[in-house]
């Protein structure tokens, strides 16, 4: 169901990467999406491969695990290749009726989909080695020489509370399911107007209790003297160590090269 | 109408590192017309044990059997099971979605694809059963009591007059007078429609009054499965799984220890009242 799609989802283990300060990680992520389109020849795509492989394995987590949650994304991947595949101008290699695959097309369809796998990897292993709690952590310390711009503090509390109620939500949702299954209820059989209308005695509940618990959540919030984010220190602040250095030195090593080799080859 | 488990395990999350075993090897019969306690310390699986008997969750391993017939047959109708099994879920008046107390008791029914006349008459009865005058017919759910809407939700479930009705700690997060009227109201209507009533709680308090058969659950598994005062016989090994045996029981302990002639089996209120008096008298 719900629960199967990776994407978002953090994967419980002890490893270097699940230990490494949350602001390299989101840094890494970022300089491995841009450098995916930085690069057009093979030789890099086998680079960012062995890059992200190297993750994977000092992540700890099971490549089963990751495969698992990237089965909902086939259809978008297909759907783009499909695309590039047939409507991309260049030397018809095949042609029948109106439809046309050229050469270019091909390595248009082929370099589309080796970047989404490699991008969709690379940053479910961010999600997967991240708390949600830390990411947005990371993303508050970012932003924070923005602070005169934008109330940075405020929305990273808003990201994180919602993070934190999305797993919340998914249980409840099981749980009035089943509930209103209980008193016969159908959810899979039907056609469209039906299946929308079985969905009022599981919304209905549903939003009524997310408004109760933001309700008290605000409550709690608020009795405990929350007041934003002037003033207000952390109790664990992000402190960068040694192998964060030699992360980020890793990060820029490997940015360069991709740059070198882009412009060499 | 029986149901029946055998050898029956069910693993949360099996295909993550973070498997839960919630039950192991659970052997368990249901006959008609019975009122069984299921008692254990929170996260002891009884919550799931009860989501097994109306086909909600399926198995890891073992088999289920209603009637004498499995229940994960590929041709048994588990719909047709869910009717005859009511599961009242905990805090079930988070269900609640109806713009009145009378429609939200016609959902059950309706799914079942009665006639009108039959959806009304069942609605009207279950609300009956639990207590809730034609008053409240048209008052929004949720402007009720706790106590009440509680009491709209079970009439929810005995809309679709269950052979078997589970209730999963009906008395969660009520007072104590709120708690004594919805198990007056359950034990009454168990003496009504003599269906087999499951009780789930975590307190033997609550059950001892009421209930024919103890199961206690401790870890997964079924650690006592008799009779109230057999169950309550074992202080000792109840409190090391986290759970107590009545007040009266204490009591009675500790009179027969210190030389009173007293029934130390007796699990009511009433029943021990008797006993001290008898023991008084002789003494
Ligand atoms: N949806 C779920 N996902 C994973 N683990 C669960 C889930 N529901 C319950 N558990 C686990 O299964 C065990 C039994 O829980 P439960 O049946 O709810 O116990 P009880 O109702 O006796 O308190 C607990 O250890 C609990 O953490
Ligand atoms: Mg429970």
């Amino acid at each position: 169901m719900i629960r199967d799609i990776t994407l978002g989802q953090y994967y419980q283990t002890e490893s270097v990467l699940h230990r490494m300060d949350c602001r390299v990680k989101l840094v890494g992520t970022l300089v491995f999406i841009i450098s995916l389109f930085v690069v057009e020849n093979w030789w890099s795509y086998v680079l960012a491969a062995l890059f992200l492989a190297l993750c994977i394995r000092l992540s700890r987590v099971p490549f089963r695990f990751m495969v698992k949650g990237m089965k909902s994304i086939v259809f978008l991947m297909l759907f783009a290749a499909v695309f590039n595949l047939f409507l991309t101008p260049g030397t018809p290699v095949v042609s029948f009726w109106k439809l046309r695959i050229t050469d270019a097309g091909i390595r248009m369809a082929l370099q589309m989909a080796v970047r989404l796998t490699l991008l969709i990897i690379g940053s479910s292993l961010m999600t997967l080695t991240t708390t949600p709690n830390q990411l947005t952590n990371a993303i508050e310390r970012l932003l924070k020489p923005l602070g005169f711009l934008i109330p940075v503090h405020e929305i990273a509390m808003m990201m994180s509370i919602a993070l934190r109620f999305i797993p919340i939500l998914m249980e409840e949702t099981d749980k009035i399911m089943k509930a209103q299954m209980a008193r016969g209820a159908d959810f899979e059989s039907g056609n469209l107007v039906k299946k929308v209308r079985s969905m009022v005695p599981l919304l209905v509940p549903l939003f009524i209790s997310a408004f109760r618990r933001a309700n008290d959540l605000a409550m709690a919030m608020e009795a405990r003297c929350y007041h934003g984010g002037k003033g207000r220190t952390q109790m664990k602040p992000l402190v960068y160590g040694g192998r964060d250095y030699a992360a980020y030195g890793m990060m820029w090593a490997y940015l360069g090269l991709c740059i070198v080799m882009r412009i060499v080859l | 109408m029986s149901l029946k488990l055998e050898h029956v395990s069910y693993v949360y999350g099996s295909d993550t590192n973070l498997a839960v075993c919630a039950l192991r090897d659970i052997c368990l019969e249901i006959p008609d017309g019975q009122f069984l306690g299921l008692i254990g310390h929170t996260g002891s699986g009884k919550s799931t044990l009860v989501q097994h008997l109306n086909g909600l969750l399926e198995p890891t391993e073992g088999k289920i059997f209603y009637d004498g017939r499995d229940i994960w047959d590929k041709d048994f109708s588990r719909r047709e099971l869910r009717s005859n099994v009511g599961l009242v879920f905990q805090y079930p008046e988070h269900q609640l979605f109806e713009v009145d107390v009378f429609s939200d008791v016609c959902y059950g029914p309706k799914n079942l694809g009665l006639p009108e006349e039959e959806i009304r008459a069942r609605a009207r009865r279950a609300l009956d059963l639990v207590g809730l005058s034609k008053e409240y017919d048209k008052q929004s759910p949720f402007e009720l009591s706790g106590g009440q809407k509680r009491r709209v939700a079970i009439a929810g479930v005995l809309a679709m007059q269950p052979k078997i009705l589970v209730l999963d700690e009906p008395t969660a997060g009520l007072d104590p007078k709120g708690r004594d009227e919805i198990l007056g109201q359950i034990a009454h209507l168990k003496r009504e429609t003599g269906i087999s009533v499951v009780l789930v709680s975590h307190s033997m308090e609550d059950v001892a009054n009421y209930v024919e058969r103890i199961v206690v659950m401790n870890r997964g598994s079924v650690l006592f499965d008799d009779a109230p005062r057999a169950v309550f016989g074992h202080v000792k090994e109840l409190e090391e799984v986290g759970l107590a045996a009545p007040q009266v029981t204490y009591i009675l302990h500790n009179l027969a220890e210190n030389g009173f002639a007293v029934d130390r089996h007796a699990t009511t209120i009433k029943e021990a009242r008797d006993t001290i008096l008898a023991a008084l008298r002789s003494g």
